[in-house]
């Protein structure tokens, strides 16, 4: 404590030096990585051309040489740069296709559906998130679905008139686009499942209640998805070989996120379950999908599906698109979510073990909450990859943002030297602006879960 | 005495919800039933399916006449030719495209990922942009792009002036002088491998040091016996190899090799677009390397060069090895791509124009998948084995 005693502590700060020359204020520091040493200058100068290259050229083409008005390509030709009146011209048919002028306010309703309910969904802070999901991945699609077909699918039968003809023994009803032989179906396979359920639980000693609770939840969010589907909404139905351009894109990438999330999570869970055949199982999808290329996986929805299914039954050419996209992006999801759980300390399982949760409960409540929050910037990732996929169906002829652009480029109207750079460069600032805006999210979330870690 | 007995025939009942080795048993045997079942179901359907259209079964389509050219094929293939020798020569072209694009992707990218961590800002900066625009855009856009807006549009054969000598860049392709083999070719080829183990030996057993004049002569030997050695051989055998160049005649080129655009336009895309991936691998598995490192060997005195090759890359290879293995198969399974543009791949070739003229998709789409599993797993195998031998030993 008597410091004043001891001569080598000093009583008083040191004056501040000044930095040394090679840590100088951020101008000179510059200057130096450029030009310090012969090899830095010569990368400097290999630099500088390179951009004198690129960008100067680049300018010219989008913004000074560019053609902004005009109606026909003859206001084009005399340009050396891009024609933007051909974009303008074509804007309909990149965002929506062939899709009926009448009906575009569908798609953009759609759209603003889902903008609306995914902006809270990726604002961390924004409350309601357990709503919010159950929104966007529960009721969004089936709304989105009927908005987009037009809905009124005319069912017929659903699990007893396989059996039972109850058209021969009533005849045909339709009211409000809704057969009433279908809703009887419905409602009497509704109660002898749910009984036959009960049956086998009573048998088993389960709990009862659980088994009913679950058996009621179950038919009636599908009773409420078929009358969704079922109902005539008075929309005009619009087939999908209309729709095209970046709506098609949209749809593809949304089916794969909606069906991937809950599907993969259910593999990844699969994948670590201590139940050797539901590992295996788990371990050869995964593996199948990830281990071939994404368009072998469409071909397979599109020309090999259909043989597998009982004959008479056919989908629609997107509708097959859309399953191959859903397999393969659940087995990439899977192995997102997998890294996620396997960074879940072992405490957790055994606390909650402790706690006697039983497996479903530990994963819903204790392990599930904190590894998805893990992977987001996994998923946003694994969900870039997908939107870039999605430019994949045009092998299998649908057309979307970039098969529209492609068709777009043989239109004789706009026959101009540089039609296709203007495609190219409009179609690349929206694929560039998607992928680049969401990976600055995933950035921005893998920042916080960091700093949130190390709290 | 009857509730008793009801009480514990439910408790005898009931230990088989409670029993956790049962229920697991019940849940997977009925979970193993359920794919048998849907097995069983895709079997049977696609017999009848199969059998109302008429549509061959098995593989014996193989050996039939495939009946259709291909543009590119590097064993010998005429429309006579059976579908068997199709799949071989799609084979052939995948593995060109990807083995060329894992080499030129794997160059682009570390030199990229190590400019992008160069002092020099600007540098540093334009790698990014380079990096962030490639990750940015699909592939399938990219491929395109190459296609249709840079070699679509280079003037046609009639059109294009030569560039050194005779290359000409052409809307249909690239034409270059070709190598003429002919017998005794193997005589030059020997020499000069004779002489490429010659001046390792001479390097290896002279050691380093020697001051800048034995390195001078040691050089001047070295080109010597890589010049001289071929020569002769070449002057020996009369003179085996020649120069076969292309001529314009009428509305294209004769002779010469040529490059279809189609290969061209993908293998420039799929090593631009991996090598974007690969750089950022580069990077952080380089960053993720302590500066500890550095700093040690810095104070023992190595230099900046031998500080990078000694103790940084060694260290920085074992973090790159595992995801450098998958980017690899990516850019192979990737290379399927190639049926959006026509290149004879093996996708384009069996699951394209054979699957059309067949119609037998579930063999076709089968052996497709199984192929390129195959080539995964053999991919896989083979990084595995080298990322062993980077591993740390006995860790």
């Amino acid at each position: 404590m008597n410091g004043a005693g001891r001569s080598y502590v000093r009583a008083a700060f040191a004056p501040v030096e000044p930095p040394p020359p090679a840590h100088g204020n951020a101008m000179s520091r510059f200057a130096a990585s450029l030009f310090a040493t012969p090899l830095n200058f010569a990368m400097t100068a290999l630099s500088v051309g390179m951009i004198l290259l690129i960008v100067p050229p680049f300018l010219d083409f989008m913004i000074f040489d560019a053609t902004w008005h005009g109606t026909s390509r003859a206001d084009c030709l005399p340009n050396a740069g891009a024609c933007w009146p051909f974009i303008k011209a074509k804007f309909g048919q990149f965002v929506y296709g062939f899709y009926p002028i009448d009906e575009r306010w569908r798609p953009n309703l759609a759209f603003a559906l889902g903008a609306a309910l995914l902006t809270p969904l990726l604002i961390p802070s924004a409350p309601f998130k357990w709503l919010n999901s159950v929104l966007f991945f529960g009721v969004y699609p089936v709304v989105a679905f009927v908005l987009l077909t037009g809905g009124n699918l005319d069912l017929r039968n659903f699990f007893l008139g396989r059996f039972i003809d109850w058209q021969a023994a009533a005849g045909f009803g339709l009211a409000a686009g809704l057969r009433w032989t279908f809703w009887v179906d419905f409602f009497a396979s509704a109660f002898v499942l749910t009984t036959l359920v009960l049956a086998g639980t009573m048998l088993l000693g389960a709990s009862l209640r659980t088994a009913f609770v679950s058996c009621v939840t179950l038919f009636a969010s599908l009773g409420a998805l078929l009358l969704a589907v079922d109902l005539d909404f008075g929309l005009r139905s619009v087939e999908t070989h209309a729709w095209g351009g970046f709506l098609v894109t949209m749809v593809v990438a949304m089916t794969g996120i909606v069906v991937s999330l809950p599907l993969g999570i259910l593999l990844a869970l699969g994948r670590r379950s201590e139940l050797p055949v539901v590992r295996f199982l788990s371990i050869v999808f995964i593996e199948f999908w990830r281990g071939v290329p994404v368009i072998t996986v469409l071909f397979f929805a599109t020309y090999m599906l259909p043989l597998f299914l009982p004959s008479g039954v056919s989908f629609d050419t997107l509708l097959r698109a859309l399953i191959g996209v859903a397999l393969f992006s659940a087995a990439y999801m899977a192995e997102v979510v997998r890294g996620g759980l396997q960074s879940i300390p072992r405490g957790q399982y055994e606390a909650a073990s402790a706690l006697g949760l039983g497996y479903w409960r530990t994963m819903s409540t204790v392990i599930l909450p904190q590894a998805l929050a893990l992977v987001v910037p996994g998923i946003v990732n694994n969900f870039i990859g997908l939107f870039k996929d999605t430019t994949l169906v045009l092998i299998v002829a649908i057309f979307d943002l970039l098969g529209q652009l492609r068709a777009s480029f043989s239109d004789p109207n706009w026959a101009t030297p540089v039609t296709l750079y203007t495609g190219f460069a409009f179609a690349g600032i929206v694929y560039f602006v998607c992928c680049f805006a969401m990976s600055r999210y995933a950035l921005f979330v893998e920042r916080r879960v960091n700093v949130a870690g190390r709290r | 005495m009857a509730v008793a007995a009801e009480g514990s025939r439910r408790r005898r009942i009931g230990t088989i919800a409670a029993d956790p080795r049962l229920r697991s048993f019940l849940l997977q045997l009925a979970l193993l039933l359920l794919v048998v079942w849907l097995g069983w179901a895709f079997f049977d359907n696609a017999r009848q399916n199969l059998a109302n259209q008429k549509i061959a079964t098995g593989f014996g389509f193989l050996s039939e006449t495939a009946g259709f050219g291909v543009s590119q094929s590097l064993i010998p293939f005429a429309e006579s030719s059976t579908y068997g020798r199709a799949f071989v020569v799609g084979l052939l072209n995948t593995l060109l495209v990807s083995g060329l694009g894992v080499v030129f992707a794997t160059i682009l990218g570390f030199a990229v990922g190590i400019a992008r961590m160069s002092s020099n800002v600007l540098l540093a900066r334009l790698a990014g942009a380079y990096v962030e625009t490639l990750r940015n855009l699909p592939l399938l856009f990219q491929i395109l792009f190459w296609y249709l807006a840079v070699l679509g549009t280079l003037p046609s054969p009639r059109a294009s002036e030569p560039v050194l000598g005779s290359i000409y860049f052409t809307s249909r392709g690239i034409l270059m002088p070709r190598l003429v083999l002919e017998s005794g070719s193997a005589f030059v080829f020997a020499a000069l491998a004779l002489a490429i183990v010659a001046i390792v030996l001479l390097w290896q057993r002279t050691g380093r040091g020697g001051g800048v004049a034995a390195t001078l002569i040691k050089g001047l030997a070295s080109l010597a016996l890589i010049v001289i050695l071929p020569a002769i051989a070449f002057v020996a055998a009369g003179a085996p190899i020649s120069l076969d160049l292309p001529e314009l005649k009428g509305f294209n080129f004769v002779g010469g090799l040529r490059v279809n655009p189609e290969f061209l336009a993908l293998l420039f895309a799929l090593s631009t677009y991996t090598a974007s991936f690969i750089a950022e691998i580069v990077r952080a598995g380089f960053l993720a390397v302590p500066r500890g490192q550095t700093e040690a060997a810095a104070s023992l005195g190595l230099r900046r060069a031998s500080t990078l090759r000694l103790i940084i890359a060694p260290q920085a290879m074992r973090l790159i090895v595992p995801p450098l293995t998958s980017q690899y198969l990516n850019l192979t399974k990737n290379s399927s791509l190639a049926a959006a543009i026509g290149y004879p791949d093996f996708f384009y070739v069996f699951a394209g124009t054979t699957l059309n003229q067949t119609g037998q998709a579930i063999e076709i789409i089968a052996v497709t998948m199984a192929v390129y599993l195959a080539i995964s797993l053999v991919t896989s195998l083979l990084m595995n084995w080298y990322n062993r031998a980077v591993a740390l030993k006995g860790a």
